[in-house]
């Protein structure tokens, strides 16, 4: 389990990987919550598609963070989810919280992050986060 | 009177409430259920199920202290299957509460309150039996539709 932070013209992406439980909330939570609150930005995009399980925690921490959002004056976009986790987010109706979204170029600033390989092109260098929990 | 189903295969495992061990219940029950050969969809419900009781015990059922969890699953003719889940924790004060969508003792701990619903959705009964300082058992059914049955 693993997150990778990126913010960049006024967006944070959140890239979670593996198994998303209560175990691994608590990690992610704090994660995200020290980026947003240093960086403030006006959108946060978790990107879901390297997720690989998730229980009602991973709603605990869209819900969080959906509050935080508010708090700074943003929204929340929940981008890829696989099917399995689509279930869990439709049976908690977290898509009248968050907008869900199937791409994740879609709903990313105009040459956000262009200095990463994997959004290649030219633009100021975003600052990016890669944290992995201890295990 | 119906007759009652005859039980196939069973596992028991108990391991401490450490937050690490929700990952191996969903592995182990995973991997138990594999000899039903399950379709994908089916498996993951029960993962998701399988993961809310065990938070449950040890987030509500022991909170922040160190205790038992059972997990016990049983297999039956006709790919019926049976996890029982159960702490010797605090108990649930108030069942019918707590089963209702959002309800949660521990907000300030990002807990949606969603647990019961996700249970109740995934599978297709939810047995829940406690009693105040003696441990809670949740009790799942629902039946795989085994894809060697398909064939």
């Amino acid at each position: 389990m693993g997150i990778v932070l990126k913010t960049d013209r006024g967006c944070t992406l959140a890239q979670i990987k593996g198994d998303l439980d209560h175990h691994s909330a608590k990690f992610l939570r704090s994660e995200i919550d020290r980026e947003l609150t240093a960086k403030r930005p006006s959108r946060l995009v978790i990107d879901f598609s390297g997720v690989t399980f998730m229980d009602s925690s991973g709603i605990g921490l869209i819900m969080g963070r959906y509050k935080l959002m508010q708090d700074i004056g943003g929204d929340v976009i929940v981008a890829s989810p696989p099917s399995y986790i689509k279930k869990v987010i439709r049976l908690a109706g977290i898509d009248r919280l968050a907008r869900i979204s199937d791409s994740l170029k879609n709903v990313l600033p105009k040459d956000f992050g262009s200095t990463f390989s994997e959004y290649a092109g030219e633009g100021e260098k975003a600052d990016e986060t890669v944290k992995a929990a201890d295990k | 009177m119906k007759r009652s189903k005859q039980l196939i295969n069973e596992m028991k495992l108990t391991f401490p409430s450490l937050s690490e061990n929700e990952r191996f219940a969903r592995i182990a029950v995973s991997g138990f259920l594999s000899q039903l050969d399950p379709c994908v969809d089916e498996l993951s419900d029960i993962k998701t199920a399988v993961s809310e009781g065990v938070t449950n015990a040890i987030v509500h059922g022991y909170r922040g202290r160190i205790g038992n969890v059972l997990l016990q699953v049983k297999i039956f003719e006709g790919g019926y299957i049976s996890i029982k889940i159960q702490d010797k924790g605090c108990g649930i004060e108030n069942i019918e509460k707590a089963r209702e969508p959002l309800f949660t003792t521990a907000p300030e701990d990002d807990r949606a309150g969603l647990g019961f619903s996700i249970m109740e959705s995934f599978m297709e009964n939810v047995k829940v039996r406690s009693q105040k300082d003696k441990g809670t058992t949740v009790i799942l059914e629902r039946r795989v539709r085994s894809r060697k049955q398909l064939l």
